[in-house]
């Protein structure tokens, strides 16, 4: 049956799917877990979904592309929006991203039963993967190839801003522009996560890698290519499981990176908490 | 202690000189901190000295670069500091710090290179040799793997210091270094940064414990949004002006 199945094209391109996606978002999940951001990234998932509806309503159907489109410019437009808003230093950035996202979802939610596509958005809200085409594999590379390239050439001044912003700022880190930057490669991995895992679940595969990874080394390079590697292999393991168990496959490929950051909340030689003698 | 392996003043016959001028900050329409005019140089310990909301950790990050200055300008070595310089390193107060920051003391340190190495470029010889000097000066050898929550609040600070020699700097600004430290881990530290200010470097600190501030620093700068006071540390912390500075 596995082979059968290894030969079909369709489950093919969802494997080739998840591992892109897996390794682009699970070396982003460094980031996210870095900056202890992981509720905003929550709140940038959320706002896709306003964006696709927005996006179907500016085009008239729902398409891939107006789907991307949408959820893109909405991501953008929060995650930026809440780095511009916190510029004041009144308002506190999760402040601000809460009422921006909410607004939006609002919206979302607002003109969601004015549009005629309800049935087809819960591919968007949950994933896929199966229905990737071989356009969705060119795009989801070339999102993830520009990401992963970009977030390399400026890992140091992100890597600094991320730890200590003033100390970042006296080194000369243009530390404002690196966290508009941080949020566009967070909002463009979750947009190219969309159709494997979905809105809700896009939150997943861009924490919990680098949330298990952070469990059981210190080193932060190896938070990002060991978050890379995980998320790529717990998404292949995912379709595959979810295949063999005749389960959906996007919330399989979360409920294996979920049950692999358990394991290592469990067992880390150094901060498992069942691990005798541990700091 | 190994070798100063770095001293700005080694190879000049004249100091290396800070000079603020007509130094103000103002957040929208309140002043935090105004008429601050002062000059030192290479090789001097500055205590900055004053009341909760003086003014002291502003005019650590105005000289730092990280609160716009709306008035006056600050020169070193002769040149004007627009922003902020490299020769210059700002070590945050303690509590600032996110110490579950998955990083170990060696990493900590190296991010004090990535200025001198540039975005891109990979670590020379010559990067790695100042991170594992700076490891050395401040004892840090053996804890260099260590997560830097696992170090003492002495430790801590050590580590900082060492990120600060790692990239070079001249004028280390300390907000606060020796809040929290225990008697032995505060000892070390001043005789550290005896040793750093012999070495060349320019300290200047935030303090508040009036009593420590002779035997830790030469010069102090009393402060009450303004300048009260800016001198040798014996001369500036007299009775009258201390009165004038923490009055109610």
């Amino acid at each position: 049956m596995t082979l059968d199945l290894l030969q079909n094209p369709f489950f093919q391109r969802a494997l080739a799917a998840a591992l892109m996606i897996g390794f682009a978002n699970g070396f982003f999940s460094g980031f996210v877990v870095l900056r202890k951001h992981a509720l905003s990234v929550s709140a940038l998932s959320h706002t896709m979904l306003p964006g696709i509806t927005l996006g179907i309503l500016i085009a008239g159907a729902l398409t891939q592309l107006s789907a991307f489109l949408g959820a893109l410019f909405a991501a953008l437009f929060v995650g930026l929006g809440s780095v511009a808003v916190a510029r004041g230093k009144r308002i506190a950035q999760g402040t601000a991203l809460a009422v921006l996202y909410t607004t939006a979802f609002a919206a979302g939610v607002a003109i969601l039963p004015h549009l005629e596509t309800r049935q087809e958005l819960e591919h968007w809200l949950f994933g896929e993967i199966l229905a990737v085409g071989t356009t969705d594999l060119w795009i989801t590379f070339g999102i993830g190839t520009l990401t992963l390239l970009t977030a390399n050439l400026w890992i140091r001044p992100i890597l600094l801003t991320l730890f200590e912003p003033n100390v970042a700022a006296a080194q000369g880190v243009p530390v404002r522009r690196m966290q508009y930057l941080l949020f566009t490669l967070l909002a463009l991995s979750l947009v190219a996560s969309l159709q494997a895992v979905g809105c809700v679940l896009s939150v997943g595969l861009l924490v919990a890698p680098a949330a298990t990874i952070s469990l059981l080394t210190d080193r932060t390079p190896l938070l990002f290519w060991g978050g890379g590697i995980l998320g790529a292999a717990g998404s292949v393991a995912g379709v595959i499981l979810s295949a063999a168990l005749n389960l959906s496959a996007g919330p399989t490929i979360v409920m294996v990176l979920g049950g692999l950051f358990m394991l290592a909340w469990l067992f880390s030689p150094k901060y498992g908490v069942l691990v005798p003698g541990r700091r | 202690m190994s070798e100063p392996h770095h001293s700005c003043c080694e190879h000049h016959d004249h100091h290396h000189e800070l000079v603020v001028q007509g130094l103000r900050v103002s957040y929208r329409n309140t002043v935090a901190l105004k008429d601050i005019n002062f000059a030192t140089s290479c090789g001097n310990r500055v205590a900055l000295i004053g009341a909760n909301g003086a003014g002291k950790s502003t005019l650590i990050k105005a000289i730092a670069g990280l609160v716009p200055r709306s008035r006056g300008s600050i020169h070193w070595r002769g040149t004007t500091v627009r922003r902020w310089s490299r020769e210059f390193a700002y070590l945050p107060q303690r509590e600032e710090v996110d110490w579950s920051f998955p990083i170990t003391v060696r990493g900590l340190v190296e991010m004090g290179r990535y200025p001198q190495v540039g975005w891109w470029k990979r670590f020379s010889r010559t990067d790695d040799e100042s991170v594992e000097s700076a490891l050395e000066t401040l004892d840090l050898k053996d804890l260099q793997n260590r997560q830097i929550r696992e170090l003492s609040g002495g430790q801590q600070q050590r580590a900082f210091l060492a990120r600060a020699i790692a990239q070079e700097a001249h004028v280390l600004l300390l907000d606060e270094p020796f809040t929290g430290l225990d008697r032995r881990a505060a000892g070390q530290l001043g005789e550290l940064l005896a040793q750093l200010a012999h070495e060349g470097r320019l300290i200047i600190a935030s303090h508040h414990d009036l009593g420590s501030a002779p035997r830790l620093f030469d010069e102090a700068l009393l402060l009450a949004t303004h300048q009260v006071a800016f001198g040798a540390v014996e001369h500036t912390l007299t009775t009258a002006q201390l009165e004038t500075c923490f009055a109610p």
